[in-house]
């Protein structure tokens, strides 16, 4: 099974990377600039909202708790690709690359492991931030189903914003040039979904007061908007976010046609499987042929 | 154990590499020499199954590059002629990191790597940082990492270009070992004497054509009686020319404005009447000089038609 997926649990590119990651200064320095975003405006927050009140209220904690989960999300957003887009493309300009694959290792497994490593990395960032959860979570008013809504979020969203920078650092040469338009892309996933989506539901209701005279509502938005991550992690807690008032009538939680978190995973994790597909096609010097031509 | 059939490469319509058909023995090493930009390297990369040939085929022990890659990576040991190392490795840890990429058990690598190490003169450096190695030790870890798995031919890409004249024979003495255990190797070069004396065959390369392949010790023994003179003439070059170009001993003659180059493989004696005989048809000679003949000159006249 390990062969097929051209993958070992501990294989040498694996433990270079992290052998490499956990020598240079850059790590603990991210890791700790990390830790500093997330727990200041978590701790910033709590101290501003609650400084003058005598008592929490279950409510305003799970309000707290969404504002770090989402912060997290943007975080993995940037971190994430961040970390990919220069893999491939950064043993190309250091000329490893070509060396690299006339050894045995495969180009599936070049990529993957690189994936890996870097999805590791952000893993120990998620994973540093722990106790600040630990505390918001002391608050209470968060189920623990939410919570494992939460991480799935998170699982997908580091597969597929890792699979976005990999795609650019194997399609572009440059790292710099991947770079720019991996983190381009992320925003366009993060903020830019966003936006269309809310366009997209402005432009039908105003479409139907036209036609109609009244408001139908459009349930079907609920596809376009669970797509945006951010939204698609607030219905975690505020299932009606992800149906922008588009309801048809009946109400926001029985409009929506499938789990978001469970609609999320089916749509990214292809499209990251995709990605990676194409990545190692690009990554590989000899293609095997996808059709195979009709013999001349 | 290599061999190419009507090898050609195109880079959009430029022809790198034009119809290029090579042999390589079985435990010989093979001298490819060509000009930069003449397609030693694109040949190579093919030959290490980097790069898919625009039209004809390569077989490296019998197995097609572009079929069966696979195979091919198994039996070869490249070396570009660029290529990086990763910081924060030791030489050690680098390695054993493509000894890991070779699938080599981690129980038997300590071992190897000592013996590779030792093999390039780099025992003493086995824990320094890759990064801070001169060029010339960056040079010979590359050759053990192209070691690792022992394989039975390498492609080295201008293992020597770029290296001071001492890392230079630090080089061609590792190459011998290596050719003393029986590898087949093919070297490319852009200078034909650095690679004379090590290789048994060597071919010409220019514009992606082999314009010249033949044994070493059997055009040796020729190279060695063979002179170029160089006769200055006031006027009438070209008839001088005339009179010289199919004389005994003479293997080629060539007009460069006034000058005559003559290739001449005769005695002294035959020397002198050549001169005299340009003399007294009255040509104006103005001076008469022996050089010793430039290695890659004599070898493409020595060799003239054999690759086309
Ligand atoms: N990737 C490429 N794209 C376009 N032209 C290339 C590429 N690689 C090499 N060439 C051209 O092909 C020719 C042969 O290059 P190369 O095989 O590197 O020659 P050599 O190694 O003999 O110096 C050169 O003229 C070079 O400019
Ligand atoms: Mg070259």
């Amino acid at each position: 099974m390990q062969k097929y997926l051209g993958f070992q649990v501990m294989n040498p590119v694996l433990v270079k990377e992290f052998r490499g990651r956990m020598r240079t200064i850059k790590t603990p320095l991210l890791l700790a600039i990390y830790l500093l975003v997330v727990g200041g405006i978590t701790f910033g927050y709590m101290y501003l909202r609650y400084s003058n009140q005598v008592f929490f209220r279950p409510g305003e904690s799970k309000e707290l708790f969404l504002i770090l989960s989402v912060l997290q999300l943007i975080l993995i957003g940037f971190v994430a690709p961040g970390l990919t887009a220069g893999t491939i493309s950064g043993e190309r300009e250091r000329q490893t690359l070509n060396i690299l694959l006339t050894t045995h290792l495969s180009p599936t497994k070049i990529v993957l492991s690189k994936l890996v490593s870097s999805l590791a990395f952000i893993g120990l960032l998620v994973f540093a931030t722990l106790p600040v959860y630990a505390i918001v979570f002391l608050y209470g008013g968060i189920s623990p189903g939410q919570l494992v809504g939460v991480f799935v979020t998170y699982l997908v969203s580091m597969l597929l914003f890792g699979s976005l920078g990999m795609f650019c650092s194997a399609w572009f040469k440059r790292t710099g040039v991947s770079t720019v338009l991996a983190y381009g892309l992320s925003l366009f996933l993060l903020g830019g979904t966003a936006i269309l989506t809310l366009f997209l539901s402005e432009y039908i209701s105003m479409y139907q007061y036209r036609t109609y005279g009244s408001h139908v509502g459009f349930p079907e938005i609920f596809y376009f908007a669970a797509l945006n991550p951010v939204m698609n992690l607030v219905s975690v807690f505020e299932p009606s976010v992800v149906m922008l008032g588009q309801s048809n009538g009946t109400s926001a939680a029985q409009a929506i046609p499938i789990q978001p978190t469970l609609y999320y995973a089916l749509v990214y994790v292809p499209v990251s499987a995709l990605l990676l597909f194409f990545s190692v096609r690009m990554v590989s010097p000899v293609k095997k042929k996808l059709f195979r031509k009709a013999a001349r | 154990m290599i061999r190419t059939v009507n090898l050609t490469k195109r880079y959009g319509k430029f022809l790198a590499v034009n119809q290029l058909n090579l042999h390589i023995e079985q435990g010989s090493v093979f001298g490819f020499v060509g000009p930069n930009g003449a397609g030693k390297s694109t040949t190579m990369s093919i030959l290490a199954t980097l790069m898919e040939p625009t039209s004809g085929h390569a077989y490296v022990g019998g197995f097609d590059v572009t079929k069966d890659p696979d195979k091919v990576r198994q039996l070869i040991g490249y070396m570009p002629d660029f290529f990086g190392v990763y910081d924060n490795l030791t030489a050690v840890e680098y390695l054993d990191f493509y000894a890991g990429a070779y699938d080599i058990p981690k129980e038997k690598r300590p071992a190897l790597i000592q013996d590779l190490l030792e093999l390039v003169n780099l025992s003493m450096k086995a824990d320094a940082y890759v990064d801070t190695l001169s060029r010339g030790m960056k040079q010979r870890l590359g050759l053990a990492r192209c070691l690792v798995h022992d394989p039975q031919v390498l492609i080295l890409d201008e293992p020597a270009s770029g290296l001071d004249p001492r890392a230079r024979i630090e080089m061609k003495d590792i190459l011998k070992e290596l050719k003393a255990m029986g590898k087949t190797i093919i070297i490319s070069s852009h200078i034909l004497p650095e690679l004379a004396e090590m290789c048994d065959t060597i071919g010409i390369i220019e514009q992606g054509q082999l314009i010249a392949l033949a044994p070493v010790d059997q055009i040796a023994s020729r190279v060695a009686g063979h002179r170029v003179l160089r006769v200055k003439l006031l006027e009438r070059a070209q008839e001088a020319y005339d009179q010289v170009h199919y004389l005994e001993h003479v293997t080629n003659a060539d007009v460069q404005e006034n000058t005559l180059l003559i290739h001449y493989t005769g005695d002294e004696a035959g020397q002198v009447a050549l001169l005299s005989k340009l003399v007294q048809n009255g040509l104006p000679v103005l001076s008469f000089a022996e050089e010793a003949g430039n290695l890659e000159e004599v070898f493409l006249t020595v060799t003239k038609g054999v690759g086309s």
